[in-house]
């Protein structure tokens, strides 16, 4: 089995530096690309059917296709590498920034070069120190040997690329938010239309893209859409990084062809649950995903299979819910994240949230009362597509309705027995 | 006043935006990282040299979590409050961590060696619980273990 994006990377060990990159054919890919057409990189990665990893998989050729192209597109041009990972239970990114941050450089020259950008930033939450220092040091490294600056490998292409260290809030992954974190701005997200790809940073053509999904490009260009699609076992192309946390013998991070069915991440990656633990549910992409249950086990994990399921891949890193831990209390962990992290423009969704919070616990403090399951249904829909200015208040509402459908006779147990069934006294 | 120090530091990071108000947030971490937390003064400091409003710098800095507007301890332990934490039993780490340190989340010790603050998740969830300690990571924490760090930074 090919594992491309974590060929170099061994936890634990320092990330190859630029000349052990190279050595491993590292900015060979680059060296192609510049002998290419922008349009004929464009092409290949449509070719690839390569989704975004950042959550929501749009293709990432189709956006890269409203980019202004020619000599008379607006500039400067930019992208974005979103680097920011803070949806709970999410740590894929940070293996990539980590292990190995050429990688990650290389892929932005070129998904830069391929819509003409001039300037690229990473945009890199606060708390990943190491993170910060490797991709600093691997970006003097790159300008040193004539990556990055004027004239790349004495080509007509120049590409400007800064690290911005992020001061930290939820809100600022979210493309538009981070836009104006990036302007020096409160995060609050902007209108969509126009998109980012026509009138982004400073009102100029800009693409954001996740760091997995531009880790992706360098080896689409080398080896081919063909091969990349063939990594896979489903329609999107590529391996996908999938990672499991919660009570299960081995959590941890495997990159696995696209579409790796569900029941073979839990029970051959994660090893299954730990002794005296037995499996009740899991949000398979992070925090703001629906439940699925043992029913859906055999479920692919690929962005039309999961949806297809009533949920969705997301960030492909999945939160297990064991027999032992209350999933009310549970929800309200993930609701009093979400409240907490509203940036406040919307009203269902900055009130809504902390009543929602509220509910939850005074269920599990034992104030229940039986109209509150109708009241917390009422609220998903409040907070559903369509309602709010940005997709977080949607993905809060993911987990509870969910949970409300699947795990009803434990919110029950909260409201007639007035307590939570799973605290101690 | 800034520091010719922190002058430099803001005008090195001013040369990777079109503009100066771009730089205010890196401007403000700059004073943070120089004096600990960013008071009324570094407020006023940093919209003088960017030729902002205070009150318009000021609204920047508390949308930000970790822009300090209120003096913190020489070292801030962040401690993950996110789900998978949580499912692997964060709250008896909360609970040991404030009553080893005698504070609450939120709280300096009276010695102003520690902070704690809870903090979103912090991208290690295969080692939950997790916590930082300034730029550090650690993770499959349990009590034994949370002593032993907290000794380490004696
Ligand atoms: N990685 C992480 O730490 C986190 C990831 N997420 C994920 O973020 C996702 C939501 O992200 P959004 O950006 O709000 O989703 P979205 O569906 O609005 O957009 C996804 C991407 O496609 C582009 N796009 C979508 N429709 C378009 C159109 N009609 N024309 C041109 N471009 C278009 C957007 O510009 C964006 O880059 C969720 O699926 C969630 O799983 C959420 C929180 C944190
Ligand atoms: C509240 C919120 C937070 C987000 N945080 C991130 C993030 O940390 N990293 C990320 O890549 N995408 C995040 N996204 C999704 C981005 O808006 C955007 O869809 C993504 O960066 C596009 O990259 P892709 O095309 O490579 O998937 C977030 C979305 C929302 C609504
Ligand atoms: S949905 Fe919530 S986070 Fe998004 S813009 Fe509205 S208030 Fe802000
Ligand atoms: S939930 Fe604690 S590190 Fe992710």
């Amino acid at each position: 089995m090919e594992t491309p994006l974590t060929h170099n990377i061994s936890p634990g060990r320092e990330p190859p530096d630029l000349a052990q990159y190279e050595k491993a054919g590292g900015y060979g890919a680059l060296r192609k690309a510049l002998g290419m057409a922008p349009a004929e990189i464009q092409a290949a990665v449509k070719e690839s059917n390569l989704r975004g990893r950042g959550g929501a998989g749009f293709p990432t050729a189709q956006k890269w296709s409203f980019v202004p192209m020619g000599d008379d597109a607006p500039r400067p041009k930019y992208l974005v590498c979103n680097a920011d990972e803070m949806e709970p239970g999410t740590f894929k990114d940070r293996m990539l920034l980590e292990g190995d941050p050429h990688q990650l450089i290389e892929g932005i020259i070129i998904s830069a070069y391929a819509i003409q950008a001039d300037v690229a930033y990473v945009f890199l939450r606060w708390a990943y120190k190491l993170a910060a220092r490797r991709v600093e040091r691997a970006i003097v490294e790159a300008y040193r040997h004539g990556y990055l600056g004027k004239n790349i490998l004495g080509s007509a292409y120049s590409l400007e690329m800064h690290l911005h260290v992020s001061a930290g809030r939820y809100i600022c992954g979210e493309e538009t938010a981070l836009l104006n974190a990036l302007e020096g701005k409160r995060a609050n997200p902007r209108a969509k239309p126009p998109y980012p790809q026509v009138s982004g940073l400073w009102g100029k053509p800009t693409i954001v893209n996740s760091v997995e999904t531009l880790c992706n490009v360098p080896h689409i260009v080398k080896q081919g859409a063909e091969w990349f699609r063939s990594l896979s076992r489903s329609d999107d192309g590529g391996t996908k990084l999938y990672g499991a946390s919660g009570r299960v013998k081995n959590p941890g991070l495997w990159e696995l062809p696209m579409g790796t069915p569900l029941r073979e991440i839990l029970e051959e990656h994660a090893g299954g649950m730990r002794d005296g633990y037995q499996f009740r549910g899991v949000l398979p992409g992070g925090a703001s995903t629906d439940f699925v249950t043992a029913e859906h086990l055999d479920v692919a994990m690929d962005f039309d299979s999961v949806q297809k399921a009533g949920s969705r891949l997301g960030t492909g890193t999945m939160i297990i819910l064991d027999d032992k831990t209350c999933p009310v209390g549970m929800l309200l962990n993930l609701e009093h994240f979400f409240a907490q992290e509203s940036c406040g423009w919307c009203t269902p969704c900055w009130s809504g949230l902390s009543w929602i919070e509220q509910i939850l616990q005074d269920m599990e403090e034992g104030r229940g009362r039986a109209s509150d399951l109708e009241l917390l249904e009422s609220h998903t829909r409040l907070l559903g597509p369509g309602h709010t200015f940005c997709a977080l208040a949607p993905g809060a509402a993911e987990p509870l309705q969910s949970g409300l459908k699947y795990f009803r006779d434990d919110f029950e147990r909260h409201i007639h027995e007035k307590r939570c069934p799973w605290s101690p006294t | 006043m800034l520091s010719e120090q922190e002058r430099k530091e803001i005008e090195a990071h001013a040369r990777h935006y079109p503009n100066n108000r771009a730089v205010c947030i890196e401007a403000l971490k700059i004073v943070q990282q120089h004096r600990g937390w960013v008071s009324n003064e570094g407020i006023a400091d940093v919209a003088e040299a960017l030729q902002m409003k205070p009150a318009e710098l000021e609204s920047v800095a508390t949308f930000y979590n970790m822009i300090f507007r209120k003096p913190v301890g020489k070292h801030v332990i962040l401690l993950c409050d996110s789900v998978s934490c949580w499912i692997m039993g964060y709250e008896r780490l909360r609970q040991h961590l404030g009553d080893r340190l005698g504070i609450r989340p939120g709280q300096t010790t009276a010695d102003g060696r520690f902070t704690l603050l809870p903090n979103v998740c912090l991208g290690a969830c295969d080692h939950a619980p997790v916590m930082m300690v300034d730029d550090a990571h650690y993770q499959d924490l349990d009590p034994a273990r949370i002593d032993q760090i907290l000794a380490s930074y004696q």
